[in-house]
């Protein structure tokens, strides 16, 4: 075989596996702009006889997606930002401070990456139950502000600041907050980016622990609505609507990552957490 | 390579250990005796505290005790909760079908990812976009991709199935045969996935050295050749941590379930985190869940520590 030959072979390869892998989500596109009062039936099952954006605004009506993702929106952010704080603080007190138990208490910590939080939903459940705050947006939010990857993953940056800049600083009287401020947060930008596109990605996603938490239309976050959504008996199989949700869905952030398909995908590298 | 270490909080500890005594001198200079760092840890700890560590207590506690619908009040019964999931069929149900998914998913999404990654790793032309088409569903929720693969899996008129029949082959009913739900998931879960197992193989083959690759080229030796003996064994880390997590996303698969089966038909695509969600909420049987919590935190630790000592042998030794 000749390197023409195998390099066409190849390339043939990748066209047939990309295609096997964009036709869910192309069809799905094009059934959700079909008009819903006609059936899809083998043969034809791509196009109806026109295109429409009926099932969007049906399922908006039907269901109050623009609650759901008011909720979404302030369940990822509100954790990403507690956890910015959190993740931040910490990692700078693991990578830049002596202090008694310090591997100990690392080493507890890394327990949080050792437990995934889905098999503590129990005991998880009935806390929230305890703090009286099932069926809000907080209890969804709560067991997602400290991060133990996040904390080791600020601890490795923050290692890598030359101690000299931060002697530096100290010496023209700079305080704890302002060496923080000024000479580790620089530095550790980019492993925040990285961490806050992969919290957001995983938050706009989950669905078990907000299904367990909540129980009304006003905390829903997207995943757990479109589930209640299309679980609806009286929708039967009408899949131009349900595939319109679904796509409502997944929209927004799958605009978001084609824009920062980079980032996000240095960003999934670097945290091996989705 | 570097960026995956990175990335491992096991792997890169051995580093850390050395370069901690060699700043032991100036770290003593500058020793810290105040309150500061304990209070710039304390936030983390307060969640981690709250829904971690003691959780997990919790959940080790209330597995010893009976409380169902019938035991409203706990009553301690060491450890039969577990001693009654031993003599559960359906316990051994789930735990078969959770194998069995874990086996089917984990080394054929890997496989392909390895695949995908060699393949992307070359100077084509329009390369972002078949990126782009592997990595898609990653970012997709579950819950969609399960409401896509709902419809993808329609016996009558699903996609799958109308491809199938263009082949000339009668499709099974997917989510409603006993035998092919299982596939189905897997199936599933292998397109859902294998974009994201492979970015983590780019990355290591954008890290390898070309030199390798010129010297097996002087050597003569073949593509497949190369591929076997230089390319895989040098991404053996990868592949180790790409295993780590794979098989710990695997064992924690409820959502699509939830949506797509809720584990039918004949509990035939119960999977043991559904199962534990169906137990406690539904069945109220919250001794049995703790019980199955227990069993699931232990297997994901079992696993992950497990892996943890590989990789560490294979980056020592190396």
């Amino acid at each position: 075989m000749t390197r023409r030959t195998r390099q066409a072979m190849l390339t043939l390869l990748l066209v047939a596996v990309s295609a096997i892998w964009l036709l869910p989500i192309v069809w799905t596109i094009l059934v959700s702009f079909r008009p819903a009062t006609e059936p899809i039936v083998s043969g034809r099952i791509w196009f109806g006889s026109t295109l429409t954006l009926e099932n969007y605004a049906t399922a908006f009506r039907i269901a109050p997606f623009g609650t759901y993702y008011l909720n979404t929106l302030l369940i990822a952010f509100g954790i990403l930002a507690a956890q910015l704080v959190t993740i931040t603080l910490a990692g700078y007190a693991f990578a830049r401070f002596e202090f008694r138990g310090r591997d100990l208490l690392f080493a507890l910590l890394l327990l949080q990456i050792l437990i995934p939080s889905a098999a503590l939903i129990i005991p998880n459940y009935a806390t929230i139950r305890t703090l009286g705050l099932f069926d809000t947006q907080l209890a969804i939010m709560l067991p997602y502000c400290g991060s133990a990857f996040g904390t080791f993953l600020m601890r490795q940056t923050f290692k890598s600041v030359p101690r000299d800049l931060d002697d530096a600083a100290r010496m023209d009287g700079a305080n704890w907050l302002q060496v923080l401020r000024f000479v580790y947060l620089p530095a550790g930008t980019a492993s925040l980016v990285a961490f806050a596109l992969a919290s957001i990605t995983f938050h706009w996603n989950e669905f078990l622990w907000p299904l367990v938490v909540t129980n009304s239309e006003r905390t829903r976050p997207l995943t757990v609505g479109l589930a209640v959504f299309t679980q609806l008996g009286e929708l039967g199989a009408q899949w131009p609507l349900v595939t319109a949700a679904t796509l409502i869905v997944a929209g927004p952030l799958f605009v978001f990552f084609l824009i920062f398909q980079r980032q996000f995908i240095n960003s999934f590298v670097r945290s091996g957490l989705k | 390579m570097s960026d995956l270490s990175s990335a491992n909080p096991f792997a890169t500890e051995r580093v850390s250990v050395s370069s901690t005594t060699g700043s032991i001198a100036r770290s003593r200079r500058r020793a810290q005796s105040s309150l500061l760092p304990y209070l710039l840890i304390l936030p983390t700890f307060i969640f981690v505290t709250a829904f971690t560590l003691l959780p997990t207590l919790n959940v080790l506690h209330d597995s010893l005790f009976r409380q169902n619908q019938a035991v409203r009040v706990p009553r301690f019964v060491g450890l039969e909760n577990f001693a009654n999931l031993l003599d559960d069929p359906g316990f051994h149900k789930v735990l078969g079908n959770t194998l069995l998914f874990v086996v089917g998913t984990v080394p054929l999404s890997m496989a392909l990812a390895f695949g995908m990654a060699l393949l992307l790793n070359q100077h084509l032309r329009g390369l972002a976009l078949y990126r782009l088409a592997f990595f898609y569903p990653t970012i997709l929720p579950m819950v969609s991709a399960a409401t896509i693969w709902l419809f993808m899996y329609a016996p009558e008129y699903g996609l799958v199935n109308e491809l199938l029949r263009v082949g000339g082959v009668r499709g099974p009913n997917w989510l409603g045969d006993p035998s092919w739900v299982l596939p189905a998931f897997i199936l599933m879960a292998v397109w859902k996935q294998a974009g994201y197992y492979m970015v983590f193989y780019l990355a290591g083959l954008q890290g390898l050295s070309s030199d390798y690759f010129e010297a097996a080229q002087l050597d003569g030796a073949s593509w497949w050749h190369t591929i076997r003996h230089i390319t895989f064994p040098l991404l053996m880390g990868t592949t180790l941590f790409v295993t780590t997590i794979a098989v710990v996303a695997s064992f924690q698969t409820a959502d699509q379930i939830y949506v797509m089966t809720a584990g039918g038909p004949d509990n035939a695509s119960n999977l043991l985190l559904f199962d534990i969600y169906e137990t406690n909420f539904r069945f109220q049987d919250h001794g049995s869940a703790s019980a199955l919590s227990v069993v699931l935190v232990l297997i994901l630790l079992v696993f992950t520590v497990l892996n943890f000592r590989v990789v560490e042998r294979r980056v020592t030794y190396d």
